[in-house]
């Protein structure tokens, strides 16, 4: 059932344009604004990826694999820059330099908002490498820095590509900051021509394009990915590589990540505050407020649990089981990873519209389009919490007489429950900063955090969206920074070890 | 009775043959030993056993009740097994006292058996820890006394020992099985390690490509090994040419006694273990006669000193070269030596497989 909801409006999006005259599609598709469109899409995904890569790998380098003083705070300030929502972002800069729409203001955006999605995975990477690939190859005569470059940096390859492929995704179906920063890509275009006309049929083709364009890029990086493996071979404990001194670069080192960790968070921080400041001499519209908090809340604690109680079977299933159907079913809840939001709330609303128009604009199509889009995440972490208890236990407990529910209720559960509900509560922060799906699905009337901040910044009413970046700041910021402190209190597997 | 019987079990993966027509009786109250080369099965016996696995033919008894057979599966709850994985496999959510209390239900002596059981292996005073705050070694006995809390009818162990280093190994051994013994508990357990087979166990079954090739008790499978294979598997073995007559083999290094059963007349290997040999100087002395018959002239070479013996290596006049387990391994460098064998040797006809008849 889970993956059905997943697959049901990419389906849906399928079943139109099959339906549809094919001259009249393709007469869309070769329009100049269609190829247009997929130019200024693309090459948008591709510069905001290749910024971030750099970003990514050089922050990463610096923090994990030289002499660096204040590593620690370093890793967090690079970390925290994805709990801010794009839109918020994009919503600090415009508001600081309004000449900044367009292309480059996007670009300084995304780029910002998405290089930790290369970072964290390359950051882990070089902590995992293993020191001895790169002493065998100091040993054979080769120097550091040709050592980076021909041993770390291949080993490092599956991690960054990872990172790129979210990357451009990501980008590719942003909606908030593009719109925004007032820049059309395939998104925006969607969103203006479904508001702006009734005929379904631009939006349904330009929503086509934008999905074969993503599963383009979801295949290269499938096949890129080569066949070289990359784990560490034979066992023995893994040692941590030694540190570069960077020597006269140091002083050069500290401004960049300075200036990094300026642009990406003291930007929005102090632009948020700046706005703030002049919103409190007008009047701040507390019932207003308060009712986006009420919104925002229902409608995430809604989506969290709808979606836990859907992705708690097939993480369980896929945890357990290795076989064609699981992996089958698990891969289909991943769409909502590769389908970009306002793909998947026009196909709700154009299969509401048509099959049951009861749910248009209800609160229930809400909680399932978050289901769509979060599934990912929830079943990724019914998945690892499942793998906290590995098959093991649960056949010791059955050796012991109990049957396969009471093991369930006794064993894998409690071993599972910290991770599921971390997971209840990602998906919840998730919705909670969602603006797509919610600006195109919400009922009328009801309003959230997003979709305040998103009304009052497109007819630049800086001040008064303010308090609303703030609130969405502070959710995201604030349980980030619990979530990762957590995550680094409870050992887990490690614990069972031998330690003797 | 035998607390556990296997007859006749086959089980494959997909198309790999894993176990092949395999069968074992286990004597209650007794602790066998399943030895074998990793990838020999042993394993896959032991889940079979568990019930984690169904045979794919043949019967699984435990307690004279079968478990598994054409007629179907008992599930692994219904068993009353205990069994110990590898790294013990401690409930990390779960105290000492509810691990062990786990397969108890709500028994009326539960927290009686859970001190009994943990004080059979010494961890009595440790009720109230959590596994993570156990070493290695006590979070194995811990899980020892968990697989032995509910009386089992049968106790089955996966290589309990190999995660624990070398010098913990020994003591945790023989605090388990003490405490297996003295609980009265049959056990199977499956190891790749000959030492910890043939310490502990009243029966060892070795194990080759799917099938059990020899079971006896730990003496008999290491003085009188079924076959070469299982010779060399269990101890360190020296193969010498023989010629057998009338219960005397005619090797390089002297007329040596055959063990029974006989193999017939006729040329074979005579297999010699190296703390047989009896090694002496050779300084113009006269070969000495010894109670093991004359002794023959040799060399010996490289020696590898081991703390608590040395290994020889000794040339023969033949140029054939053999070890030799000698408590003093005397200077170091070549030296002319006597060499004689303790005891009766095994002897094995040669063919496409060297079985002993």
């Amino acid at each position: 059932m889970a993956a059905a909801v997943a697959l049901l409006p990419l389906g849906y999006l399928v079943a139109v344009a099959a339906r549809a005259d094919p001259a009249v599609l393709l007469a869309q598709v070769v329009r100049p604004r269609s190829l247009m469109l997929l130019g200024s899409s693309v090459g948008l995904a591709a510069t905001v990826t290749a910024v971030s890569v750099v970003l990514g790998v050089g922050a990463a380098w610096l923090i994990e694999r030289t002499t660096l003083r204040g590593r620690r705070i370093w890793g967090v300030l690079a970390a925290l820059p994805l709990a801010i929502p794009s839109y918020v972002a994009a919503f600090s800069w415009i508001s600081a330099f309004p000449d900044l729409a367009g292309f480059s203001g996007a670009v300084i955006v995304l780029s910002l908002s998405c290089f930790p999605y290369v970072y964290l995975p390359t950051a882990a990477a070089l902590r995992r490498l293993d020191p001895a690939m790169e002493e065998t190859s100091r040993s054979l005569g080769i120097g550091p820095y040709a050592t980076f470059w021909r041993v770390t940096l291949p080993q490092l390859r599956p991690a960054v590509a990872a990172g790129a492929l979210l990357v451009s995704l990501y980008t590719l179906s942003d909606f908030g900051a593009v719109s925004i920063l007032r820049y059309d890509t395939f998104t925006r275009v969607i969103f203006t021509s479904f508001n702006s006309s009734f005929d379904r049929t631009p939006a349904v083709v330009l929503s086509g394009m934008l999905v074969l364009v993503t599963a383009v890029i979801v295949l290269a990086e499938a096949r890129t990915r080569g066949r070289a493996r990359y784990a560490r071979l034979g066992s023995g404990a893994a040692r941590l590589s030694a540190r570069i001194s960077l020597g006269r670069m140091r002083t050069a080192a500290y401004g960049g990540l300075g200036l990094l960790a300026a642009t990406a968070l003291g930007v929005p921080l102090l632009s948020m505050a700046y706005w703030l400041s002049v919103g409190r001499s007008g009047e701040l519209d507390l019932p207003r407020i308060m009712a986006a908090v009420g919104g925002s809340l229902v409608l995430a604690g809604g989506g969290a649990v709808v979606t836990m109680l859907l992705a708690l079977p097939v993480g369980l299933l896929a945890a357990r089981y290795t076989g064609r159907l699981p992996g089958l079913l698990e891969r289909a809840t991943y769409l909502g990873h590769a389908v970009p939001a306002i793909v998947i709330a026009l196909s709700l609303v154009f299969f509401t519209v048509r099959y049951a128009f009861g749910l248009y604009l209800t609160v229930p199509l809400v909680l399932f389009a978050y289901a769509v889009l979060f599934l990912p995440l929830a079943v990724g972490a019914v998945r690892a919490s499942a793998a906290q208890s590995p098959p093991v236990f649960e056949e010791v407990a059955r050796s012991l007489g109990r049957r396969p529910r009471q093991v369930l209720r006794t064993i894998t559960l409690p071993l599972a429950a910290p991770g599921i509900a971390a997971g209840t509560a990602l998906v919840f922060l998730a919705a909670m900063k969602e603006l797509t799906a919610t600006l195109v699905l919400h009922p009328t009337g009801m309003d959230t955090l997003a979709i305040r901040l998103w009304t009052e910044t497109s007819t630049r009413s800086y001040a008064a969206a303010a308090p609303y970046a703030a609130l969405l700041m502070l959710v995201s910021v604030v349980p980030t920074y619990l979530l990762g402190r957590d995550r680094r209190r409870t050992g887990g597997l490690a614990d069972l070890e031998p330690q003797a | 009775m035998s607390a556990l019987s296997v007859s006749g079990v086959d089980k494959s993966f997909g198309r790999t043959p894993v176990l092949r027509h395999l069968s074992l009786d286990v004597a209650q109250g007794s602790i066998a030993a399943v030895l074998g080369p990793s990838g020999c099965g042993k394993t896959t016996l032991l889940r079979i056993l568990a019930g984690f696995e169904a045979p794919d033919a043949g019967e699984v008894r435990i307690g004279g009740r079968v478990v598994a057979g054409p007629s179907g599966e008992v599930p692994p709850e219904r068993r009353a097994i205990g069994f110990v994985p590898q790294e013990g496999a401690l409930f990390p959510h779960l105290s000492v006292r509810r691990n062990v209390g786990y397969g108890l239900g709500r028994r009326g002596d539960r927290s009686v058996r859970v001190l009994e059981v943990l004080d059979l292996v010494g961890l009595a005073h440790l009720v109230d820890r959590m596994p993570h705050e156990l070493s290695g070694g006590q979070q194995q006995r811990v899980a020892v006394a968990r697989a032995l809390a509910p009386r089992p009818a049968l106790v089955l162990l996966d290589e309990p020992f190999s995660s624990l280093d070398a010098g913990l190994r020994g003591e945790v051994r023989s605090v388990v099985s003490a405490a297996m013994r003295a609980d009265g508990a049959t056990a199977v357990l499956v190891t790749h390690d000959q030492e910890e087979a043939l310490s502990c166990a009243d029966l060892v079954a070795v194990m080759q490509h799917g099938g059990i090739v020899q079971a006896a008790d730990p003496i008999t499978v290491y003085r009188a090994p079924s076959d070469l294979d299982v010779a060399e598997f269990v101890g360190d073995a020296v193969k010498v040419r023989a010629t057998f007559t009338g219960g005397f083999a005619e090797t390089e290094v002297g007329r040596l006694p055959l063990r029974a059963p006989l193999p017939p007349d006729g040329s074979g290997i005579a297999l010699i273990r190296p703390e047989q040999f009896v090694v002496t100087n050779r300084n113009g002395s006269a070969a000495p006669s010894t109670e093991y018959g004359p002794a023959v002239a040799a060399t010996a070479g490289q020696q590898s000193f081991l703390g608590h013996d040395a290994l020889l290596v000794i040339s023969l006049s033949s140029g054939a070269v053999v070890t030799a387990r000698s408590l003093d391994p005397g200077p170091a460098g070549e030296r002319p030596v006597w060499l004689s064998v303790r005891g009766p040797v095994n002897g094995y006809v040669r063919g496409g497989k060297t079985q002993r008849l």
